[in-house]
């Protein structure tokens, strides 16, 4: 397609050896770029490595772990049997941990979602006194990582008995400025305050606005909030580590840590198989969620980027 | 708005980098900022019969532990007392449950009736004030129950801390297969040892004696083996930390040996290639605790059969067996415990009565000398040591492990510092000597800023 464009050009300078001359940058141009592809191949190795090391690994047995080659399969395949041996560890430890996990990142992130939506919308849509400190408050709030409010969350939940209960997780798990900052730029540009307006005059309540009509206009916006907060909060370590100390509260994360710090002990019994077996299952929900969403994600992250 | 998004992201990512970097040692100063409390109260003494009636109370406690053992001694000791609810935790292993227990104990709340603590930790809760004297519950008078060194172990400040659940009597664990393929012979002295290690080495350079990176467990077994005391600590804040130790030196003269020379594998402990190294004979050796069976059987299934225990080498030809201590764990009874009468109770039942043999029968080195001594314990011929009754050595070692050995009431700090000073001496193969004295005067800084009052000879 290249090629047959360009072609009445190079046909009339024939004659003349080409001019060196550069010519002008046209975005539809597919150029192939060696460079490009090397670093991007490299970049593809250097993401899927882990995860192919991953599964090799997972299908080995505790005694052939150390004794094949790493990278690849060697031995009995026990992928199967890792699994049911996972599953079942300890009194069903895994499952246990896997449902916590859920419980988190449903009423954890899905009610950070709720709670980013409405104020996003809120701040986007409504006038009143304070909203230039409202924006510095959430811009700074975005900067501060959760990580380090961890410890201090930990002791003044300590001081209300929050501590070692699921609240201890999810509470903090609620309050997402990051997520609350994209509502609001994306409620800015993908609400049209004329249609809220005319929603009015025909005698919406504001409830139903935000219920019947904020909320569809808003969904690719919510569904990368969602992501957002799905991952965070299934990936959520630090929090629980030290929130929770009793295993039954545990999410997989601090679960598995658990079990390889097990296998790392003076008299404790390896279970290395176990711990990358339940790495994998750890990763393939959140691996589905997000194929299955990609492309509200896509439209989400671009949304407001070219104004219309 | 793309370009936006992904520089937060990325600023985050680096942000909680850095943010965690902060907050580990932010939390490490929280771990023991709390050492300042009250000593000991000189409690009165609870009588058997106070404990053997609440034990038939209605009650429950809380035990915080990770031993894997500790399940079925749970539910034996339910069988036994039927009334009292036992809701066993485990909080994290190790370092993970100190750092855990100092917030619960920080927070004053959620804190365990028992807790495993290891003998090297024990020291940090015990000076705090944060553990009851075992005396208060006649538990004192079991010493006569195990060996000397185990109960210095427990014994801090004149006070019974703990009761001793593990030891890690140190042995030497040998790879038989390598050792015959090689013609090495068995090493009694650590000359012998370290000309083991040349031997091997020069045959075949992938082969080492051992592995070592800098592991502060294996330093201070082997000041110990040496005869050193370098740390000692008087009343609850005076301690003093000697860097011109004989044992220090001794043990670091002959390592600088083995490192300079490349003897020894740079490998580190628990690490993939070191479990690969055990399966395949690169490491031909482990000098460890006695608790190292069952990690070799679950972890090396592939040199089932290859692998013996010998004494630990002696630092001069025909001295009489000597060793020391690598891990092993004690259960204390929390000072915030508010059934502390069951919780001793249950201590002296889970180390010194039942548990201690449920403990040895399901692969646990046991301390109760009447268990260690037992026929049943000693006369297990484990399939995966060729039929060895590894038992019996590693339970003579028990016997002679030197007494008098104390930990730096701040040690799990300092040992979660060793890599930043000893472990980078491994690496460059510059003087360990020096290395020691560096680490100690960091782990000196730290703890003069926890309230104790230290001093470095």
């Amino acid at each position: 397609m290249v090629m047959t464009e360009h072609a009445p050009a190079t046909s009339k300078r024939a004659a003349r050896p080409a001019p060196r001359t550069r010519k002008a940058w046209n975005p539809n141009k597919k150029r192939k770029s060696w460079t490009l592809t090397a670093v991007m191949t490299l970049g593809l190795i250097y993401s899927l490595l882990p995860l192919f090391w991953l599964l090799v690994n997972a299908s080995k047995t505790q005694a052939n772990l150390f004794s094949t080659n790493g990278m690849w399969f060697g031995g009995h395949f026990a992928l199967f049997d890792n699994i049911r041996q996972t599953l079942t560890y300890n009194g069903d430890e895994f499952l246990h941990w896997f449902g916590n996990t859920l419980l988190y990142v449903v009423v954890g992130a899905g009610g950070a979602t709720f709670l980013a939506t409405l104020g996003g919308y809120g701040l986007a849509k409504f006038d009143f006194p304070g909203k230039r400190g409202v924006l510095a408050v959430v811009l700074g709030a975005v900067a501060v990582p959760s990580t380090a409010l961890a410890v201090p969350t930990f002791l003044m939940f300590s001081k209300v008995g929050l501590v070692n209960t699921p609240w201890a997780i999810i509470i903090p798990s609620l309050i997402n400025p990051f997520g609350l900052y994209l509502m609001w730029i994306f409620a800015r540009d993908a609400i049209p305050t004329e249609l809220l307006e005319a929603a009015r005059v025909d005698g919406a309540r504001e409830w139903r606005i935000f219920f019947s009509i904020t909320l569809r206009l808003l969904r690719p916006g919510m569904i990368t909030v969602l992501l957002f907060a799905v991952v965070a909060t299934w990936n959520n370590y630090f929090l629980p580590l030290i929130m929770l100390n009793q295993p039954k509260w545990y999410p997989l994360t601090v679960g598995l840590y658990q079990w390889n710090a097990q296998s790392q002990t003076a008299g404790g019994t390896a279970i290395f198989n176990l711990v990358l077996t339940g790495s994998l299952l750890t990763i393939v929900p959140i691996m589905i969620a997000f194929l299955v969403m990609q492309r509200y994600w896509q439209s989400g992250l671009t949304a407001g980027s070219v104004k219309q | 708005m793309t370009a936006t998004t992904r520089t937060a992201r990325t600023w985050r990512r680096g942000a909680a980098v850095l943010a965690a970097g902060a907050l580990a040692a932010a939390s490490l100063s929280a771990c023991s900022s709390s050492s300042s409390g009250s000593g000991s109260s000189s409690g009165s003494t609870a009588s058997a019969s106070d404990i053997a009636a609440a034990l038939q109370k209605k009650s429950s406690i809380t035990v915080w532990a990770w031993a894997p053992q500790t399940k079925d001694i749970v539910a034996a000791f339910k069988k036994k007392y039927p009334n009292v609810t036992v809701n066993l935790v485990n909080a994290g292993t190790a370092t993970t449950e100190y750092t855990k227990l100092q917030n619960a104990i920080k927070s004053g709340s959620g804190v365990p009736d028992v807790s495993q603590i290891e003998y090297y930790a024990l020291p940090q809760f015990a000076l705090a004030g944060s553990l009851d004297n075992l005396d208060d519950y006649g538990l004192g008078s079991l010493k006569s129950d195990y060996s000397s060194a185990v109960w210095d172990s427990v014994n801090v400040n004149g006070q019974r801390e703990g009761l001793p659940q593990d030891t890690g009597p140190v042995a030497m664990f040998y790879n038989e297969k390598i050792f015959k393929q090689y013609g090495l012979t068995l090493p009694t002295t650590w000359d012998e040892y370290v000309a083991d290690a040349v031997k091997l080495h020069a045959a075949n350079p992938n082969e080492y004696i051992t592995n070592d990176t800098g592991d502060p467990g294996f330093l201070s077994s082997m000041i110990w083996d040496a005869g050193g005391k370098p740390f000692q600590t008087s009343g609850t804040t005076n301690v003093s930390i000697n860097t011109q130790d004989a044992g220090t030196k001794k043990f670091a003269d002959t390592w600088n040996k083995m490192i300079s020379k490349g003897l020894v594998d740079p490998v580190t402990s628990w690490s993939n290639q070191w479990y690969t190294g055990l399966g395949n004979g690169a490491i031909a050796s482990l000098v460890i605790g006695a608790w190292m069976p069952g990690n070799l059987e679950t972890g090396v299934a592939a040199a089932s059969g290859d692998w013996r225990v010998a004494p630990m080498p002696t630092w001069t030809s025909g001295a009489p067996a000597a060793t020391s201590e690598n891990g092993g764990s004690s259960y204390a009874v929390m000072k915030a415990s508010k059934n502390a009468l069951v919780a001793a109770a249950f201590d002296q039942f889970m180390n010194a009565g039942e548990g201690e043999t449920i403990f040895a029968n399901e692969g646990g080195f046991p301390s109760l000398n009447s268990v260690l001594n037992s026929s049943s314990f000693l006369d297990q011929a484990p399939a995966y040591f060729g039929g060895q009754k590894i038992n019996q050595v590693l339970s003579a070692a028990a016997g002679s492990v030197i007494p008098g050995w104390s930990f730096m009431p701040f040690q799990v700090y300092a040992d979660s510092i060793f890599p930043d000073t000893v472990g980078k001496a491994y690496s460059a193969k510059t003087d360990l000597n020096a290395a020691i004295k560096a680490w100690v005067q960091a782990s000196a800084t730290y703890g003069q800023q926890q309230g104790f009052n230290v001093t470095v000879k």
